[in-house]
């Protein structure tokens, strides 16, 4: 794989003197599926923005396929389909028309063969000639998304492509998302969903105040970064923690009903076998047990309190 | 240059004008008529001709001139501030296009609708008064030049305006109150010396008197001066127009 996008201490600051970017490096791989997880207000509407024109950056470079995105706008433009986080549409141009104008404006000729299975793709091709406003919020997105790929960008941006869309439309999203890399578009989506990072991204990325945190491929984050919980419930409630048990890894649930052991998967002993051999030693009766993975969720959150002390 | 592109958007702002073609019709058409009435039939009736003109000939270029500018100003002015308004812009600004290739298609559709609707008037002006156009190359000239930066001048507002009221500021206190001022319904020369002098300051006057020049060879200004100030008014629009885009004033803050 070779790299598509490249970006090199991009900073973008506002009048004011608000950083909204503080100096972003990153480097998309072409055919990946990149999620940019991070808070409200982090810079990640911003780092899009500034990479497909529609904000000048105050500093840095970005380059599309080797081509930089000033000097050669016209040729990253091309490559670039972006589906903005606002559904922003004009209200009263019909479906195909709107998509028909999107690929002109990015300097294709018609190509209604193309239009026809771009629409058929996202379930839009019997809403053809229906007006923008008689959309639903839902179909709206897809004609966003409809328009972005109108120009046959090798890069797609999704800038919160699922925001208060409903679960069944979410997971067609997903569907689209994979049949887009299948073809080889190279994905950047953002979203604080993540759900939708773990379900769809090869890699995370996760920016908090205007700096990317990291950049990891997404299974070996999980790994590195998540924890195992190993939750013994009993049959009777402890007041305490017996002193056979206490150590850092173990803590007492709520009510006293169970034992929560902490372990890292990865290490070469676990410390599963002792524990349950102290517990029964200590002469507790165990109800069940249960283990948990912790999720991305855990992950994002404990990196932006990390960030945040 | 991506022609494409500007055709484009040429197509998407013309289709919005034929969606409304029968507002943006008759409209015009209705206001014209009854500038007819009242001022040719009405008060020209007790005018006697001006410069060797009737009245209510003398009226139909600053009747074209009148519509010709406030539409260029507003369909100029509408087609840019619309996508800002409900966001749209964003494919405008990630698109590969240039600040030439914009205005082009923008202008260009804005002038177009401009010119479309100042032939309308002068088609209906031949069912009320005769007229004989003596200059129509001349004519055709000052029409297209007028359309052109009246339109250019919109876009410059249309990108300024942060609000509607903002949209409708400029056209309603100052350039409805120089085209009434400027010599649409009289000649200067029948104003008392102050006034003529106050008037050289307005440029509409240059315009609408260069225009009546090409209907029937009167004129208050030389015509040079007239297409000297037209030009003028392009060149400075494209100036400004030039600045926005380098600078991404009200568009890429």
């Amino acid at each position: 794989m070779s790299t598509i996008l490249e970006i090199r201490d991009l900073k973008k600051s506002y009048d004011g003197g608000f950083e909204a970017l503080k100096g972003v490096n990153l480097s998309i791989e072409e055919g990946e599926i990149i999620a940019l997880l991070g808070p409200n207000g982090a810079g990640k509407t911003t780092l899009i923005s500034a990479i497909c024109g529609i904000i000048t950056p105050t500093s840095g470079s970005v380059t599309v396929g080797g081509h930089d995105i000033r000097t050669d706008f016209r040729t990253t433009r091309t490559m670039i389909g972006l589906v903005p986080q606002e559904v922003s549409l004009e209200p009263f141009e019909r479906v195909i028309s709107t998509v028909r104008f999107s690929r002109g404006l990015f300097g294709k000729r018609g190509n209604d063969a193309l239009i026809e299975s771009i629409l058929k793709r996202l379930s839009l091709w019997d809403k053809r000639n229906a007006q923008i406003k008689e959309l639903s919020g839902g179909m709206k997105r897809r004609v966003l998304i409809a328009k972005a790929l109108a120009h046959e960008p090798r890069v797609l941006f999704l800038d919160e492509p699922t925001a208060g869309v409903d679960v069944e439309l979410r997971k067609d999203m997903w569907d689209i998302v994979a049949d887009l890399k299948a073809d080889g578009v190279t994905i950047i989506l953002t979203t604080h969903y993540i759900e939708e990072a773990e379900a769809i991204a090869d890699r995370i990325g996760v920016i908090a105040k205007g700096e990317i945190l990291l950049v990891e491929d997404k299974h070996a984050l999980m790994q590195r970064m998540g924890k195992k919980e190993l939750e013994v419930q009993l049959n009777a409630p402890l007041d305490a923690l017996p002193d056979s048990l206490k150590s850092d890894a173990v803590r007492l649930g709520p009510d006293g009903s169970s034992l929560i052991y902490t372990y890292d998967t990865r290490a070469e002993r676990t410390g599963i076998t002792k524990l349950l051999s102290d517990v029964a030693a200590e002469g507790l009766v165990l109800r069940d047990v249960v283990t948990r993975q912790s999720s991305l969720e855990d992950i994002f959150v404990t990196l932006v309190k990390e960030d945040a002390a | 240059m991506n022609w494409t592109a500007i055709k484009s958007i040429y197509v998407f702002e013309m289709t919005r004008f034929f969606r409304t073609f029968l507002q943006s019709l008759i409209s015009p058409v209705l206001s014209t008529s009854l500038y007819f009435v009242v001022f040719g039939a009405a008060i020209g009736s007790r005018i006697n001709e001006v410069e060797g003109v009737s009245y209510a000939a003398f009226i139909v270029p600053g009747l074209i001139m009148l519509s010709v500018m406030t539409q260029g100003i507003s369909n100029g002015s509408f087609g840019i501030y619309f996508p800002k308004f409900i966001g749209t812009i964003y494919e405008l600004l990630s698109a590969p296009v240039n600040f030439l290739e914009i205005v082009l298609g923008y202008v260009g559709a804005a002038a177009t609708k401009a010119m479309f609707i100042g032939t309308i008037i002068l088609i209906t002006a031949f069912f009320f008064v005769d007229i004989t156009i003596l200059h129509p190359a001349a004519m055709v000239l000052f029409l297209v030049l007028t359309c052109v930066s009246f339109s250019l001048f919109g876009f410059i507002i249309g990108i300024w305006a942060k609000n509607f009221e903002q949209l409708q500021l400029v056209p309603l206190l100052i350039v409805t109150p120089l085209v009434f001022l400027g010599g649409s319904f009289y000649s200067i020369s029948m104003l008392p010396p102050v006034w003529q002098a106050i008037s050289m300051f307005n440029p509409v006057v240059y315009l609408i008197s260069g225009f009546r020049w090409a209907f029937f060879g009167i004129a208050d200004v030389p015509i040079g001066v007239s297409l000297l100030a037209i030009a003028g008014f392009t060149g400075l629009c494209l100036l400004v127009i030039g600045w926005i885009f380098r600078t991404g004033w009200r568009i890429r803050e």
